[in-house]
């Protein structure tokens, strides 16, 4: 317990420390909260219904798809995963520690956001404030599972930015965030379902909004937590202690298997 | 001495088509100092990796107090300490928090004696990244001794420190010997090795070319004495005289050196000769071959001699 107490404050420490973490995880996320709350919801008012949602999804993506998986790379192909190794720090608190403090900070910036939009932006705060947690913590979880699977699968820090960016742009234009995916053709509405920001959305609307929504929202809970839960344990399947030593239990392709659910997710929301 | 604590029977390493280690052999006994040298690519490091648990075995068994590194990895964490060449911490981490960290991972308490020791606690607040390279080294070290292991993987530990840590990290070295921690030390440093190790096995193309200790390895080689003296107006140089013994003599600098088999004789010789010729003596130095020549006389000749 001790070993994980420390390693945890190391982590979080280093989520402040690193610029390069401090700006994912808080500076970027909440300057983008600014920049739509003052001018996205001037231009188009019914954002400020969805405002605290988008921004949490957001916020989440931003630590665990841009945050996360580079100092992941950096420190396997610096060595540092070598050292933790011989000394005795398990694979699954490697991936596992990380994941958590980046799920923290992102958990720390839905707080600010959630407390601060309706007096700021005129942001529409949900009916149920607990169903919102959770699905919070939901959405964090499955964005940081992600982000570590991208991490133990990039083979270098250009290639972690492809991983991330070929997420993340698409779910910030098509996953419902930006416009509802009502408005979108419904080709691309299927297309969007393969992005976990679709369901995350839904979710919200379902849950905490009590909303009338596109996708089943039980479906939506599933594909998240299923999606989740599946690339945490490829991440932990593939996890590679060390650059120069290429034999893995699997493919790095094998990773796309965390896809599954949500292509399951598209047949049955 | 006779209780072998790192046992390693005809093991091999290949990487594809690559012969990095080809079935080599040797034991190294409870509280030795055991030098691992060769050449760049001779196979020190695939060793090393091996017995760390960092890369798998592709033949042959390899056992650290009986236990089986590719197969209990976990179980031999608490058993060793490791060095690695290049040291591997977060760049942000402080010394201090490397302390803490690794120590829980151990289930130790943490050791602010070691980094006293090591020259560190003024720079207990410092990150990795701040640290010199021999910083970074002498951390690195007092991590891998922190939880008291009995064995002790040292790669290049030398390299990067200054004259004082140097002889401080030997001092220290002795001073877990002497608690009875068996160090596999691998390192390019000759002078380190004759020093510090007890035996020595030099590594050529993956094999085994040569064991014992340094002593006996200098002893096994062209068996010659270098005598080398100085004389106030250098008669020495001229090459007109034999001198009992003398294999070969060459002038270097201001020194005529003088190969022996003999050195007594030679010795008493030369010291004859100079007082004869009315020269006087300035310097006279005799060393017995230094294990780097010898190093590099078994490297050179493919392990042959």
């Amino acid at each position: 317990m001790t070993a994980f107490l420390n390693h945890f404050t190391f982590e979080f420490k280093t989520g402040l420390r690193n610029p390069t973490s401090m700006l994912m995880n808080y500076l970027f996320p909440l300057a983008f909260y600014a920049m739509m709350g003052g001018v996205m919801t001037q231009i188009n008012p019914g954002f400020s219904d969805v405002l605290i949602p988008a921004m949490v999804i957001f916020a989440a993506m931003v630590s665990s798809l841009l945050g996360l998986p580079g100092p992941m790379v950096e420190s396997r192909d610096a060595g540092i995963f070598r050292s933790f190794k011989i000394n005795g720090v398990p694979a699954v608190s490697i991936l596992s520690i990380p994941a958590l403090t980046t799920i923290f900070h992102s958990l720390i910036v839905s707080v600010l956001i959630s407390l601060t939009a309706a007096a700021l932006f005129d942001g529409l705060n949900p009916v149920s404030w607990l169903n919102f947690a959770l699905l919070t913590l939901l959405v964090a979880f499955t964005f940081g599972a992600i982000g570590a699977l991208i991490g133990v699968i990039s083979s270098g820090s250009r290639s972690s930015v492809l991983w991330s960016q070929l997420i993340f742009l698409p779910s910030m234009l098509l996953g419902g965030l930006m416009m509802p995916l009502e408005v979108l053709p419904a080709s691309v509405r299927t297309f969007s379902g393969i992005l976990p920001t679709s369901y995350a959305m839904q979710a919200y609307l379902g849950y905490a909004y009590g909303a009338e929504t596109l996708l089943d929202p039980r479906v939506c809970l599933l594909v998240l937590g299923a999606g989740g839960v599946l690339a945490f344990g490829l991440a932990l399947y593939l996890f590679n202690w060390d650059s120069k030593n290429n034999t893995r239990r699997g493919h790095p392709l094998l990773a796309l298997l965390a896809l599954a659910p949500y292509l399951v997710g598209i047949v049955l929301a | 001495m006779n209780d072998v604590v790192i046992s390693i029977q005809n093991f091999r390493k290949v990487y594809g088509d690559f012969v990095a280690v080809s079935g080599i052999s040797f034991d190294v006994q409870r509280g030795e100092i055991f030098g691992l040298l060769g050449p760049n690519g001779a196979g020190k490091t695939s060793t090393l990796e091996c017995l760390e648990s960092l890369r798998q075995p592709d033949g042959g068994s390899l056992s650290i107090l009986g236990v089986n590194p590719s197969q209990e990895p976990r179980r031999l964490r608490n058993l060793i300490g490791v060095q690695l060449q290049t040291s591997g911490l977060p760049a942000n981490m402080t010394v201090e928090e490397s302390m803490r960290f690794f120590c829980a991972y151990h289930n130790v308490p943490p050791r602010p004696d070691l980094l006293e020791r090591l020259g560190l606690s003024e720079k207990k607040r410092s990150q990795f990244s701040q640290l010199s390279t021999g910083q970074q080294r002498r951390l690195a070290l007092a991590l891998a001794v922190a939880h008291r292991p009995q064995v002790l993987f040292l790669d290049e530990p030398t390299a990067g420190l200054d004259v004082g840590s140097r002889t401080e990290l030997h001092a220290l070295m002795q001073e877990l010997k002497s608690q009875g921690t068996t160090i596999l030390l691998a390192t390019h440093d000759m002078a380190e090795a004759e020093k510090m190790t007890d035996r020595v096995a030099i590594l050529l193309q993956g094999s085994v070319v040569a064991t014992g200790s340094p002593r006996e390895l200098t002893a096994t080689g062209s068996g010659f004495t270098k005598i080398s003296v100085r004389s106030e107006d250098s008669l020495l140089h001229k090459n007109g005289t034999i001198f009992p013994g003398v294999n070969q003599r060459l002038v270097k600098e201001d020194y005529a050196i003088f190969y022996s088999t003999d050195p007594g004789a030679t010795v008493a010789a030369l010291i004859a000769h100079v007082g004869a010729q009315g020269d006087k003596l300035i310097d006279l130095r005799v060393e017995r071959p230094s294990l780097e020549e010898r190093f590099l006389e078994i490297t050179q000749t493919g392990g042959s001699k």
